[in-house]
């Protein structure tokens, strides 16, 4: 009798001791988490950040087909409109928020494509500095992407994995969502003999 | 239709062999100008060093100039980014590196900055020293030059934004400090055993026990101090200490010609 309670208690206090600590690891790795995500987020804010001042410049240089910066500056009130915290991180939502952003993306290379018809535009120091500062903030998106991405296949795995996604499920840790490489890049060109 | 199979499998192990590529290791010794495809003479290679390393001693910012044959697949960027990360390339913690990565292959320079020097060295000026000082020489054929003037735009950006830390030197500070309260503890362990043992009467088997137990205990934890010292320990040589852990967001800015 005496003896199967202390059983009962040991499987119950070894059974919480390992809670506890898979506990404290998936925390660990959801605080890295959430400040890749922070980053990821304050380096597409600065991309929205960009464009007002980008549309201003090409506006006043050059007579612009209206409809490109229309695009534009529609793409980036639906990006920007788009807020998603830490913990809701759901892969649908994630691809949700890229969804949009790649739209803003789309819209943006367009404009570039066509400031190329400008040569006085391009020559424009002011521009220029901005298409710089555009190009860096892209960077950043994608260092900023690639490092959330590894924290939460990190997280990701520990949730799934055995010892703790007994407990995970519990807890209320789900699975987050990653970034996906863009259609662009999927699309491979192909190669003809 | 053998010819077809043959050219796909001929494409298909180029292609193979370029993804293989990866980025270099670190340099061991550590150099700041890493030559991987030869573009430069062994004086220019000198010249170059001493300017960096001369600039890491005073300031702390560790400007790395690396040559590698082609970022194939990579784009440059990414590449740079990598490399900087991978060898740490600037302070930790103050993240002042700068990566000027030239890939003659695919004629391409990217100057990255680590997370400290975005605002010493914003991308618009990253891209201004890129396109109008370095890829113009670049264009003449004169790459010792465009780098010249190019890393001397980068020291003149930088200035003042970091200084060199007296502390990163002299690195005996911190465990000197550490040993003199092990020292302490020591000497506070002795006095405790002595009076214990005084106060015993028996004192002979109560010193020995006290007497190994301090002996024993500081030798751990200075064993820690000592490897923590040699590794700080490696900077205070002739040349370049090596990189100190630095990193970078995606800063920066590059250009073809």
């Amino acid at each position: 009798m005496s003896r199967a309670l202390i059983i009962v208690i040991a499987l119950v206090l070894v059974f919480g001791f390992f809670g506890c600590s898979t506990y404290n690891g998936l925390v660990n790795k959801d605080e890295n988490v959430n400040e890749a995500w922070a980053r990821v987020q304050s380096q597409y804010q600065r991309r929205a950040d960009l464009i007002p001042n980008l549309v201003n410049t090409v506006k006043g240089a050059a007579e612009f087909e209206k409809s490109t910066l229309q695009g534009v500056i529609e793409a980036r009130a639906k990006a920007t409109s788009i807020n998603l915290t830490a913990d809701q991180l759901t892969p649908e939502n994630v691809q949700k928020f890229q969804q949009a952003q790649e739209q803003l993306s789309g819209s943006l290379s367009r404009l570039l494509v066509t400031v190329e018809r400008y040569p006085d535009l391009k020559a424009n120091q002011n521009f220029r500095d901005l298409q710089a500062q555009l190009e860096g903030t892209e960077n950043r998106i994608t260092v900023a992407r690639n490092d959330f991405n590894t924290v939460v296949r990190d997280y990701n795995q520990s949730v799934r994995t055995f010892p703790a996604a007994m407990f995970a499920g519990m807890l209320g840790f789900q699975q987050k969502g990653y970034f996906e490489a863009s259609q662009a890049a999927q699309t491979a060109p192909t190669v003809q003999f | 239709m053998k010819k077809l199979l043959l050219s796909f499998i001929v494409t298909l192990a180029i292609a193979l062999g370029a993804l293989a590529q990866d980025i270099p290791a670190k340099p061991n010794p550590p150099r700041l100008v890493n030559d991987f495809a030869n573009a430069l003479s062994a004086d220019q290679r000198a010249a170059l060093e001493r300017k960096l390393v001369a600039y890491d001693d005073s300031t702390s910012s560790q400007i790395a100039l690396v040559i590698v044959p082609s970022v194939q697949p990579y784009d440059i960027s990414e590449y740079a980014f990598k490399l900087g990360r991978e060898w740490g390339v600037g302070k930790q913690g103050k993240n002042n590196g700068v990566v000027v990565l030239w890939a003659p292959q695919d004629r391409k320079v990217f100057i990255a900055t680590g997370y400290g020097l975005e605002g010493a060295i914003p991308d618009a000026i990253a891209k201004r020293i890129v396109s109008d000082v370095i890829l113009p020489q670049f264009r003449n054929g004169q790459y010792y030059q465009g780098l010249d003037q190019g890393i001397d735009n980068i020291i003149r950006y930088a200035s003042g934004e970091y200084k060199a830390n007296p502390s990163d030197r002299n690195s005996e500070e911190a465990p000197s400090g550490f040993l003199i309260f092990i020292v302490v503890f020591i000497v506070i362990l002795i006095i405790i055993s002595r009076s214990k043992g005084g106060r015993g009467g028996g004192g002979r088997g109560y010193r020995s026990g006290g007497g190994g137990g301090p002996i024993f205990f500081p030798y751990t934890t200075y064993s820690g101090g000592g490897s923590h010292s040699g590794n700080w320990g490696g900077g205070s040589g002739g040349g370049f200490g090596g990189f100190g852990g630095g990193s970078f967001g995606g800063g920066g800015a590059g250009g073809d010609y």
